[in-house]
């Protein structure tokens, strides 16, 4: 025990942070370990939602007509509107994470008030657009209907795009649960300019889900806007 | 924690260059770019996607392992991608009939499983 606080006399007054893990020499190789953890854990989310995007890229290439028909289907603005939505929840969780950094609890708490509004509000417009699919019999299945000799591969289309805004939106749902946990640590002023790992790795899920989103809007809603293959 | 704080007006910066890519996606989605239209869309959106890891996500404050393990899992997804496409690509199967029925009978092409594929085998 000697031999560690020694070792690292100019951190002295870190040593014994009520926050750092006995496993940990200084809190800042403590946040460095927590800031890779989450990473590696965001790789392995990168890999299940690259399942999905690797069977889109298979399928968009075997069948450009029905992917070209399938995503003129979807609501161009009702998509343009959710990625401004998410990418501004971006924006919000960022200074929340800044506002724990420097020490501001009620901004902190503040920004991730709006950052889970602004999810709830993606979550809201996602719901009238698969309320839209239902009406229209757009959902995979044996409802399904759809004009066209592509109909079988534009079902395809749909799987997946069900498959994947879903999971995605599954992710959006757990993400303002874990951001609503988060903010009442903040309200109850456990974060400290020294310590907010928390949020910055809550941070960090949210950036992540906005990432997913950033390629969902492309690959699904702008395929063929300028009708080059129907 | 030695964290980078970065400066308010540095992350409504990055925001506003998302926004701007977002409606030059947007914008050159509805311009008839032939077979270009893919990998623009998909370059804007890694664009977007490395703004929102560099700088939301202080990828770019961070350490050189994060920043090798972040780099190590881009390139499997990448190994994943290309190794399946030139697989499945490298099968020879002939584009499925469109519409079925009649067109597939005429074709004399039959669902896989059934022992007599002879052609497509697609799904």
């Amino acid at each position: 025990m000697s031999d560690g606080i020694a070792a690292h006399a100019p951190l002295h007054e870190h040593a014994h942070h009520p926050a750092l893990q006995h496993q940990f020499n200084t809190m800042e190789q403590q946040q460095e370990t927590v800031t890779l953890g989450m990473w590696l854990f965001l790789i392995t989310e990168i890999m299940f939602f690259g399942g999905l995007f690797m069977a889109y890229l298979l399928y968009r290439v075997w069948y450009p007509e029905a992917w070209a028909e399938g995503s003129v289907e979807l609501d161009v603005v009702l998509g343009g509107l959710n990625t401004v939505v998410l990418i501004g929840s971006s924006l919000t969780m960022a200074l929340a994470v800044r506002s724990a950094q420097v020490g501001a609890p009620r901004a902190t708490v503040g920004w991730l008030g709006i950052t889970m509004a602004l999810g709830a509000t993606f979550l809201v417009v996602k719901g009238f657009e698969y309320a839209h699919k239902f009406q229209a019999h757009h959902v995979p299945g044996p409802d399904f209907v759809f004009e066209g000799p592509h109909a079988r591969q534009v079902q395809i289309f749909l799987s997946l795009y069900f498959a994947m805004t879903g999971l995605h939106a599954l992710h959006m749902v757990i993400g303002i649960g874990l951001l609503s946990v988060i903010a009442w640590m903040a309200h109850r002023r456990r974060f400290t300019p020294e310590w907010y790992s928390p949020v910055e790795m809550s941070g960090l899920y949210w950036h992540f889900v906005d990432i997913v989103w950033i390629f969902l809007f492309p690959l699904l809603y702008l395929v063929d806007r300028a009708h080059h293959f129907v | 924690m030695s964290g980078h704080i970065a400066a308010v007006r540095s992350y409504v910066l990055i925001f506003a260059l998302l926004m701007i890519f977002t409606a030059i996606t947007v914008a050159v989605a509805f311009i008839n770019l032939g077979r270009l239209n893919f990998p623009v869309a998909i370059s804007i959106a890694i664009v977007k996607a490395t703004l929102v890891i560099l700088f939301f996500m202080h990828v770019k404050y961070s350490s050189q392992l994060t920043k090798m393990i972040i780099g190590s899992g881009l390139f499997f997804l990448l190994v994943m991608f290309s190794l399946t496409m030139t697989d499945y690509l490298s099968r020879g199967w002939q584009t499925y009939p469109v519409g079925g029925g009649k067109a597939v009978e005429a074709s004399g092409i039959r669902p896989q499983g059934s022992g007599l594929s002879q052609g497509s085998g697609k799904p």
